[in-house]
């Protein structure tokens, strides 16, 4: 009978680490190093809902969260296109926001690490769609300029948990930046719509 | 070897193959890299670190207690982590090899830590020893604690820790190892929290890595997962590293240890 108490006790006290402890370890056993400083473990609101629903909230809380998010976009004035070329380099460029960058240094965009893209590329990723023909599909009239801008600027607008970073958000990447991935993906003349 | 994987990193995205060509490809060269292992210089290199006598008691570690015993090295590894009664705590092979130099050897944990990390050049203690270690577990099946209270509030730590998105890019371990079939660029990503893949894993670290030519280990592993995580610096041998190469040996347990392995 004690027996069967205390194995429902230790039931109830389930030996789950809850987001508390998480915190508490994450702050106990992690140090800032380099530009990686010690606020990057506070998790915003999307963070938290992502982590305790694993990445599947329900669809009232996910549409509240990516109108939030849609409200941190902020389009540049004038074109949103600027040059492929400056884009391509971007895509291959995988450095920024590690403790091992100098702070400072402009970041690429990681994007050949997660998508396809110019198809003479072949060390692609393959944990976001091959982006392969992107603009030749879709034109690149100001809808999809703006779409793809936003998209690059905060992924969590349109899916509130996509694994993909909030690039400008974040900081990681400037409006130029942001403007020249556009191109790499929209421009006629980029390698992606050849 | 170094120039060997160069080469044929060169061939790959030179020439015009298709995909399905170009996976053809990388699996030769993986088969081909598993055939031998430059990891057996650095197990001979660790054997000799284990039998040198360091630190302020001149002691070797040759007395040091891996969980089956005072100087048991035979099958150790594969036990590994557990926990340990003299230290209160879940350790994995790294985090003991660190408490066997401060107590038997009398070294501070600041000296005994400040290059645990090494370079081609030159490797560091603790990647010869744990490759020395671990290799003394071949055949073994893993077969990590999970009898104490203690190595289930690990295991669950780590499960914790494995899916909390945090930083500024907002990456949790699930982000790359979440499904399966994904790569970063052409690197496989194993889904660590399904068995199947996890125990392929857990049965070849530490492991050579061709690309740097260096041994690198599992604290190691964690720690370069959280730079690329844009996240702060874990603690080596702290409880959420250690928390989490638990939570993975957990899942990939039972399979007989083959390492220390390749990697690209």
């Amino acid at each position: 009978m004690m027996k069967k108490i205390l194995l429902m006790l230790s039931v109830l006290a389930c030996t789950c680490a809850s987001a508390e402890d998480i915190d508490t370890v994450l702050k106990r056993d992690f140090h800032a190093r380099g530009q990686a400083t010690m606020d990057r473990i506070v998790q915003d609101r999307l963070q938290k809902v992502c982590t305790e629903t694993h990445d599947n909230p329900p669809a009232d809380v996910a549409k509240s969260i990516e109108a939030e998010q849609m409200k941190t976009i902020a389009l540049p004035q004038g074109g949103l296109m600027g040059d492929w070329k400056r884009g391509e380099r971007l895509a291959q460029n995988g450095r920024g926001m590690q403790w091992t960058d100098k702070p400072g240094e402009p970041a690429g965009g990681s994007c050949y690490n997660c998508h396809r893209l110019s198809p003479t590329e072949l060390s692609y990723g393959t944990i976001g769609p091959s982006l392969l023909g992107f603009g030749k599909q879709r034109g690149a009239g100001e809808d999809v300029q703006r779409y793809v801008y936003g998209k690059i600027y905060n992924a969590k607008a349109y899916s509130a948990c996509s694994q993909m970073p909030r690039l400008g958000f974040s900081g990681t990447l400037t409006e130029e930046q942001i403007k020249d991935l556009v191109a790499l993906l929209l421009d006629p003349a980029s390698p992606v719509n050849k | 070897m170094k120039s060997l994987s160069l080469f044929l990193g060169i061939c790959f995205l030179s020439s015009p193959v298709l995909p399905q060509d170009a996976k053809k490809e990388i699996q030769r060269y993986r088969d081909m890299v598993a055939e031998g292992s430059p990891a057996e210089l650095f197990e001979i290199e660790g054997e000799s670190l284990w039998k040198k006598p360091q630190g302020p008691k001149n002691a070797s570690l040759e007395k040091c207690d891996l969980g089956m015993g005072a100087g048991v090295v035979k099958g150790a590894y594969a036990h590994l982590p557990r926990y340990f009664a003299d230290a209160g705590r879940v350790m994995d092979l790294e985090t003991r090899l660190l408490h066997c130099m401060t107590t038997l050897q009398g070294r501070t944990r600041q000296e005994a830590t400040s290059r645990v990390f090494g370079t081609a050049d030159r490797p560091s203690e603790m990647e010869s020893l744990s490759a020395y270690i671990a290799s003394e577990s071949r055949g073994v099946a893993m077969a990590p604690g999970l009898s104490h209270p203690k190595e289930k509030e690990a295991y669950e730590l780590g499960r914790a820790l494995y899916t909390h998105r945090a930083g500024p890019w907002d990456f949790a371990c699930t982000s790359c190892h979440g499904e399966e079939g994904k790569r970063i660029r052409l690197q496989e990503l194993p889904a660590l929290a399904k068995p199947e893949q996890a125990r392929p894993v857990v049965a070849t670290w530490p492991a050579y890595r061709i690309s740097t030519s260096q041994v690198i280990t599992l604290q190691w592993r964690m720690n370069n997962c959280y730079q690329q995580m844009r996240m702060p610096e874990p603690a080596f041998g702290s409880e959420a590293t250690v928390a989490l190469i638990h939570y993975l040996t957990v899942n990939g347990k039972g399979e007989p240890y083959r390492g220390p392995g390749n990697k690209r």
